[in-house]
């Protein structure tokens, strides 16, 4: 487990930087660790693990800036998950909710499952619903794999507006997934 | 869109982001509440006129110390919060220690006093205005707190809160210290205190409406 916190940590710091391999390669080993973790919670509601495990990923992409780099990885995504699943279950009115209490950590890294199963909610469908400025910037940007100057010439907008489109629509995404 | 094609829109460009963003966000929320109280103050109350003499006697010194000390504990408590996977630690307690130490020093003075003056002592002449003027020079320091939050990850929303409450609160004391004529540490061990407590509570209250994310 140390191994895994080390590996995390190293993909993580490397993400911040600038390195978007290393970024890629990071949410991949994550999403294997949230289906695991999460569908282990989420026993009886297994077709909400996916929508649960991309509300999660899009959450820590979205809140990547309150990682410190002094401390654990495993805590931080740890937390995030935890309080997306809780967020999740009061969402649902959770009657079924938490019997099964979600405090240790070192469980997080557990177990992987890195095969995705179908998201009931497509966030291709929630894209739809953003406005121009925040829908085209991560159209273009971030599915196209456009350039940025690229972008913004072809919309019509500043680079720093596009940059800016870009981090409020994903902000705009999440805030869609939990109405 | 499956995972897949989710984790390859979240790793495309631009990826770098700017680390050292909570110390300055704090930063500006004090600037911003300092300023907000000060401006609040100097409007609506004034500084108290013998400000330069009482600024000589220990007392004066003791009297912001305390809301300073909860200024400080409540940075590091707030600090601790916005960022997931944290632990809150000692912070937690914390607060516990000044207010002790002024409660302390509160019943100590009370117990020196002659009997007849132990009231005079505990209401001052501004008991029934103090808490409601620290809340309302807290407001700037308030409003400043949870947008500090608001732009980080708190998984703890009532917590969260209550430690940008006591933010504002302590810091609206401090600015308070300027204008308030009352001297004794029974008075700011209650009546202080309570304004304090005020901005804490109301920040626990409307933490977890306000600073989900």
């Amino acid at each position: 487990m140390a191994v895994q916190e080390d590996r995390l940590k190293d993909l993580l710091v490397r993400a911040l930087d600038g390195d978007g391999s290393a970024y890629h390669a990071f949410l991949d080993a994550l999403s294997g660790l949230l289906r695991a973790f999460l569908g282990r919670r989420l026993t009886r509601l297994p077709d909400d693990v996916e929508d649960l495990v991309q509300e999660t990923l899009l959450a820590v992409h979205n809140q990547r800036h309150t990682y410190d780099a002094a401390l654990p990885v495993t805590a931080w995504v740890h937390a995030i998950a935890r309080y997306k699943l809780i967020d999740f279950l009061r969402r649902r009115a959770g009657h079924e909710a938490l019997n099964d209490p979600i405090e240790d950590d070192d469980e997080f890294l557990a177990a992987s499952d890195d095969e995705p199963r179908d998201a009931r909610r497509d966030l291709a469908t929630l894209l739809q619903q953003l406005p121009d400025r925040h829908r085209l910037p991560i159209v273009y940007v971030k599915i196209e794999g456009r350039s940025v100057a690229e972008t913004a010439k072809a919309i019509g907008m500043s680079e720093s507006a596009v940059k800016v489109g870009i981090h409020r629509g994903l902000k705009a995404l999440a805030a869609l997934i939990r109405k | 869109m499956d995972t897949r094609k989710l984790i390859d829109v979240l790793a495309s460009e631009p990826v770098p982001v700017a680390a050292g963003g909570l110390r300055r966000r704090f930063f500006i929320a004090l600037v911003v509440g300092g300023a907000g109280a000060f401006a609040l103050m100097l409007a609506y109350l004034g500084l108290r006129p013998d400000l330069a003499v009482v600024a000589r006697t220990p007392m004066f010194w003791v009297k912001l110390g305390f809301p300073l000390a909860l200024l400080a504990i409540a940075l590091v408590g707030a600090g601790r919060l916005a960022r997931p996977g944290v632990p809150l630690g000692r912070a937690a307690v914390a607060p516990l220690v000044p207010i002790g130490l002024i409660w302390i020093l509160g019943v100590v003075v009370l117990f020196y006093l002659a009997p007849g003056e132990r009231l005079a002592a505990l209401f001052g002449a501004t008991w029934k205005v103090c808490p409601f003027n620290i809340t309302v020079l807290s407001l700037p320091a308030f409003a400043a707190a949870l947008w500090v939050m608001k732009g980080m990850a708190p998984t703890r929303p009532v917590a969260a809160g209550a430690f940008s409450g006591l933010l504002a609160g302590a810091l609206g004391a401090t600015v308070y210290c300027l204008h308030c004529p009352e001297m004794a540490p029974p008075f700011i061990g209650t009546w202080y205190l309570l304004g304090i407590l005020i901005p804490a509570a109301a920040g626990a209250a409307l933490g977890p409406r306000l600073l989900r994310w």
